[in-house]
């Protein structure tokens, strides 16, 4: 089996930026900024662009379609997608056709990342509730699984009108709109990616990734057990590239702790500090400094874990536009060429493969 | 004998999640014996459990009940109501469950608990010994800082509760599986433990651990 090819991509999730004053920009330009970055991240060789989905004042990812449609007429090679898709509160049907419109105008390049999401926003916003969350996850998945790969679908579900012999157009062209699977840590999670023969995509966003390698394990040996053939893993970290280490802390920090002293207000998570952030630069799942530092960090991980993707969710919190398009001129021309050169030394090992467990029913619903 | 100090290494975990399985990988290399339910038939968790937490069985949650006197309690804290009032009658029940509104959704009841949501729990099966522990520090220190007892560096875990003798047991728990015990008090003081609360989601010893809970006592 050969490797899969690489992918090294960036994500966001449209954060509301400042000035170089520090006032914050409208929501519209900060729109119109992120169509600019993708277009300089095309031009410097970076695999994918991917949008998250947030409904929140600080957040302006709430369309990521539209935005990637925008990008798409601006751009010729660089793939388009989402980091993640919340499919829970979203018609599979509408997410279909949204895709499968964007792989036309981009000329294939569409791709996504489903998940439950880790904010929950979106339930209420859509009329869903929380109590449904498995369920609802596990009903838009089917259903989205089936409009990609065998229309016409005849379906019938708990959250949506059934569909009789329908086809939903556009057609995709065969092997079009790649659709991984995001995971936070959840085994069953892991476990349901599996289950649908769909890539897998780690969001690691603090502490040691180590961690998820007996997650990798479990998505492999799933993987067997249901009878699927090898699939693509891949990562989401948060990080920025600067000139030196140093600049790159001192450009990010403020901006982090920014962000993660609001996320502890909300979440009740442990306040941000400098030893904290140091120490996830050193051990753990940020991604800061040097093209060398990051460049290294990066291909360390892909090898250690197996991955063939991985995704910079690039300049945390209002860092500005400017400091925004540096990051991503060093990431596309530096970082990426040597995580490229370091993994062509030290390929990727094929996971070994592990015997299957007699024990998976057929149709277990996790 | 129920849940004193024992030489018993039995312990049941209801919740086959990141959390379960975690804690039950750290009581298996404690060489404790350990099941291990999820939601539904066991073979649903078969595949996750002999990847994640090797020699732990895969087995109903009425068999974890009737497999230890202690038991571990890591469901997603918004489905701990499904499970039936009398399931933990006699058994020391930990806690290990934490409310996270961006997860679990608008609870009043838990959001407003001025004990903090291990009483709720209580409340909810009156007939166990409700310890909150185990919820406090982040779920991978449980693989990366377990050390023996009277290592250098060894962190804390607090717990919890209002019958003596499951604090008891649920301290020699956590020793055994390589943390430092701490008693926090009453089960009311656990909300010290939770989200928000003092000691949350950060390592400390045994000592940085007391003071923190204890600020009166240690500053005497």
């Amino acid at each position: 089996m050969t490797a899969p090819e690489l992918e090294l991509g960036l994500d966001t999730f449209g954060y509301i930026t400042v000035d170089e004053t520090g006032q914050p920009l409208t929501p519209d330009a900060v729109i119109r900024d992120y169509v600019e970055e993708a277009v300089l991240a095309d031009s410097v060789g970076i695999d994918s662009f991917n949008i998250g989905e947030h409904y929140r004042p600080d957040f302006m990812d709430s369309a990521a379609h539209v935005m990637l449609a925008a990008i798409a007429g601006r751009t010729k090679r660089i793939r388009l997608g989402t980091a993640v898709t919340v499919l829970s509160t979203q018609d599979p049907v509408r997410v279909y056709t949204n895709f499968a419109t964007l792989d036309a105008v981009s000329n294939g390049r569409a791709q996504l990342v489903v998940g439950r999401g880790s904010l929950t926003e979106s339930f209420p916003l859509f009329g869903f509730d929380l109590a449904d969350y498995e369920e609802l996850f596990e009903e838009k998945l089917d259903l989205f699984t089936r409009l990609l790969r065998d229309q016409p679908v005849t379906w019938s579900g708990k959250f949506r009108s059934p569909l009789v012999n329908q086809y939903v157009t556009p057609a995709l062209p065969k092997g079009h709109l790649p659709t991984w699977v995001g995971v936070g840590g959840s085994p069953q999670s892991v476990v349901r990616a599996a289950r649908y023969g769909l890539p897998l995509m780690l969001a690691v966003i603090g502490g040691p990734p180590g961690r998820f390698a007996p997650l990798v394990e479990l998505y492999h040996r799933a993987l067997d057990a249901y009878g699927h053939p090898r699939q693509p893993i891949g990562m989401h970290s948060h990080g920025y590239v600067a000139r030196t280490d140093q600049e790159a802390v001192d450009i990010q920090y403020p901006y982090w702790e920014e962000t993660f002293e609001k996320a502890a207000l909300e979440r009740g998570w442990a306040r941000p500090t400098m030893a904290r952030f140091q120490a996830e630069r050193a051990n753990g799942s940020l991604y800061i400094g040097s093209p060398e530092t990051v460049a290294t960090k990066i291909a360390s991980m892909m090898r250690l874990l197996g991955l063939s993707r991985f995704d910079l969710a690039y300049a945390t919190g209002r860092v500005p536009h400017k400091q925004r398009l540096a990051t991503i001129e060093l990431y596309g021309r530096e970082v990426i060429p040597r995580v490229r050169e370091l993994l062509a030394d030290h390929p990727v090992p094929p996971i070994p493969s592990s015997h299957v467990s007699a024990e998976v029913p057929a149709q277990p619903s996790v | 004998m129920s849940s004193a100090e024992t030489g018993d290494r039995r312990l049941g975990i209801v919740g086959a999640g990141r959390v379960g399985t975690t804690i039950a990988r750290a009581a298996i290399g404690s060489g404790y014996d350990v099941a291990i339910s999820g939601s539904g038939a066991a073979d649903r968790i078969a595949l996750i459990v002999d990847v994640l937490a090797p020699g732990a069985r895969p087995v109903s949650t009425d068999e974890v009940v009737r497999h230890a006197d202690l038991i571990v309690l890591a469901v997603p804290m918004h489905r701990f109501r499904e499970l039936p009032r009398d399931l933990f009658a006699g058994k020391t029940l930990i806690d290990a469950m934490n409310y996270w509104e961006e997860i679990d959704g608008v609870d009043p009841e838990l959001a407003n608990a001025p004990g903090g949501t291990s009483v709720v729990v209580q409340e909810r099966f009156p007939s166990a010994r409700v310890v909150k522990s185990l919820n406090h520090i982040t779920y991978y220190k449980f693989d990366e800082s377990r050390r023996p007892h009277g290592a250098p560096g060894r962190i804390a875990i607090a717990a919890a509760g209002d019958d003596r003798a499951a604090v008891a047991a649920v301290m020699q728990l956590i020793d055994r599986l390589g943390f430092d015990a701490v008693d926090a008090g009453p089960l009311e003081a656990g909300v010290a433990l939770e989200p928000d609360g003092a000691v949350f989601g950060a390592s400390y010893s045994a000592h940085e651990l007391s003071s923190l809970l204890w600020p009166a006592a240690s500053s005497a």
